[in-house]
């Protein structure tokens, strides 16, 4: 190596004495390791980063303006497509903030269902980042046992909405539709193999020598960073932070239910990893929590204020009323009462918060988006720094970032 | 939890002292409003007092009013992990007049604040390198102003005789329609023609 140096200087490189020997590369938009559509420009001392810059926004759609020009309703299946790997837990936040400024609760049936779908978007959005992580540092199996387990929570999507992914679902005022009692016992039954798939993947990479030389003590951030950093979810509790919105400032009703936060110590991406594999065994105990207490719980799955929440097509084939109801609410929508809110759920990656300015009328004045993977992103300069060239892609790995989300 | 947050708002109040014009607790949220320069002063109090510990910065927007002479509203969220409490800190700012930026204190607004700048070209004092982040390289104004069309100026497609990607202004096959939905239905609170009538009509039945 030094050999070469010399030889270098002697034939005249072009480099003079003091010249710094960072080159730059472009790493992306299109790479596998990118989750998305990223642009990394990384300077780098041989193999070791001395700077990273992501360029974000190459997939910016201009959600949040569209949305101004949106009614309440129109909006919500913007949601979707943030993070489109949890879609329903975005939808919830929004729905949460829409409800607040308009002072409402939802029945307590509706509250469980979004429960349910909420921990089905945990688990979709977890095996999705759990096993991709694998795959970018090198095990080609977890993503095919981890995919094959999306295909049936993402069917459980399809049996209530409709749709696979944008499901348009829980909205203001309850959720879309009841669920058929054979979907919950459907999901009931999922619980318990997917356990064992669970037990599966871990047995491929929890102990793995390759996996474990790739992610223990690689990004590691402390606990007092990672709140300056703006970090939420498991970004934070992989340092060992005991916070969780669903705990801490509980909504819906899950202060009701039972589920342990894990909580990891050292704050690297191996600890991370291990947050998510047991957040999942969480996730399914509350998903069977629901479905025995939906099993009990009848009831309407919205308000019963069709100001708000259209009515049922059979009842408008026989009341005036309804008619009206429902062009009203398709054409102009509700009002919402001039006021603001800012409401956080628990997504899976972090706190999704949506802040809505409302000037009383059927559109919002401003809906601010705010994505737990943007932060966890800009931190990927401090989290790089000093490792390997190798382990920036280990690191964007465990960040869990979805591009739906950042760049809106 | 509304009683706890005026607390809060009141101990604030008399803390930051000029700084803070004024607070007020809605929808169990508290909001302060503070002056623009004293931005940096207020967070980092915030941060650092033991009965506030705002140690996570959620997030940093801008809001347009374009009817008045500051137009932008700056809006912080805060959380406190540890006292387990939000805060929201409002100031105003006009094209013109730069933010104080709070890159020093929480390195997370680095690029909360390139947001703000990119969507509405609020400026940001002291920030280390305000670039643009969500919009395209060489965009030109900001796209969440209100006075900024939904449609954009510029339009791109991919010309196969110059063989790359070319910028061309905005064609619509059709005007693009904005309808005006606020009706006198319910819902509004302004008063509706013949609505004084309301008490002396016989009472109807059904409907609801």
């Amino acid at each position: 190596m030094s050999e070469t140096k010399t030889k270098a200087s002697e034939l005249d490189s072009g480099k003079r004495e003091g010249d710094d020997r960072t080159f730059t590369i472009n790493f992306g938009p299109q790479h596998p390791a990118a989750h998305g559509v990223l642009r990394l420009v990384l300077e780098l001392d041989g193999e070791v980063v001395e700077r990273v810059d992501p360029h974000i926004g190459l997939l910016h759609r201009g959600t949040e303006k569209l949305i101004e020009h949106k009614t309440y309703l129109q909006a919500l299946p913007y949601f979707d497509r943030l993070d489109y790997v949890a879609p329903m837990n975005q939808e919830h936040a929004y729905s949460l903030t829409v409800e607040k400024l308009l002072g409402i609760t939802v029945p307590r049936r509706a509250q469980l269902i979004r429960i349910l779908y909420s921990e089905i978007g945990r688990l979709l959005s977890h095996l999705l980042n759990v096993t991709t992580q694998a795959m970018d540092v090198g095990a080609l199996t977890p993503p095919l046992w981890g995919f094959e387990e999306r295909e049936k929570l993402m069917v459980f999507y399809e049996r209530a909405s409709g749709s696979r992914m944008h499901a348009a679902f829980v909205r203001p005022g309850g959720v879309h539709q009841d669920l058929p009692p054979k979907l919950i016992d459907d999901i009931y039954a999922f619980c318990d193999p997917f356990l064992k798939v669970c037990d599966d993947i871990e047995t491929l990479l929890t102990n793995s020598r390759i996996f474990k030389q790739r992610n223990v003590d690689i990004g590691v951030i402390s606990q007092e960073d990672a709140w300056a950093y703006g970090f939420t979810g498991v970004m934070v509790r992989g340092s060992g932070a005991a916070w969780d919105l669903r705990k801490s400032q509980p909504y819906e009703c899950y202060d009701e239910l039972e589920f342990d936060i894990p909580v990891g110590k050292n704050g690297d991406c191996y600890d991370r990893y291990l947050c998510r594999m047991e957040e999942m065994r969480q996730s399914v105990d509350l998903i069977k929590q629901c479905c025995d207490l939906l099993a009990t719980t009848p009831g309407p799955v919205t308000v019963d204020n069709h100001k708000m929440v259209p009515p049922r097509r059979a009842k408008m084939k026989g009341s005036m009323e309804s008619l009206i109801h429902h062009f009203k609410l398709y054409t102009e929508g509700y009002h919402v009462p001039k006021g603001e809110a800012y409401v956080p759920v628990e997504a899976p990656k972090g706190e999704f918060g949506v802040y809505i300015v409302s000037h009383g009328t059927n559109k919002p004045y401003r809906c601010k988006i705010r994505a737990p993977s943007f932060p966890h992103l800009a931190a990927l300069d401090f989290l790089c720094r000093g490792h390997m060239l190798a382990d920036v892609s280990a690191v964007i790995g465990s960040i869990d970032i979805v591009f739906g989300e950042i760049d809106r | 939890m509304d009683q706890a947050l005026n607390k809060l708002g009141a101990y604030l109040a008399k803390k930051l002292g000029p700084k803070q014009t004024s607070f007020q607790v809605s929808l169990g949220e508290l909001t302060i409003e503070v002056k623009r320069d004293s931005i940096p002063d207020v967070i980092a109090f915030l941060r650092d007092d033991v009965r506030c510990r705002f140690g996570c910065l959620i997030d940093i927007c801008g809001v347009d009013y374009p009817e008045r002479d500051e137009r932008f509203d700056v809006v912080y969220h805060l959380l406190s992990p540890w006292l387990n409490h939000r805060i929201r800190v409002r100031t105003t700012a006009r094209a013109e007049t730069p933010v104080p930026s709070i890159v020093e204190l929480f390195p997370a607004a680095n690029w909360f604040e390139r947001e703000a700048y990119d969507l509405y070209g609020i400026l940001f004092e002291g920030h280390p390198d305000l670039r643009r982040l969500l919009t395209d390289y060489g965009f030109q104004g900001h796209p969440l102003r209100k006075d900024f069309p939904l449609t954009g100026f510029v339009e791109l497609r991919y010309d196969d005789e110059q063989k790359r990607v070319v910028y061309e202004p905005v064609k619509l096959m059709q005007e693009f329609r904005s309808f005006d939905f606020l009706s006198p239905w319910e819902g509004m609170n302004t008063a509706i023609p013949g609505d004084e009538k309301a008490g002396e009509a016989p009472d109807r039945k059904g409907d609801s």
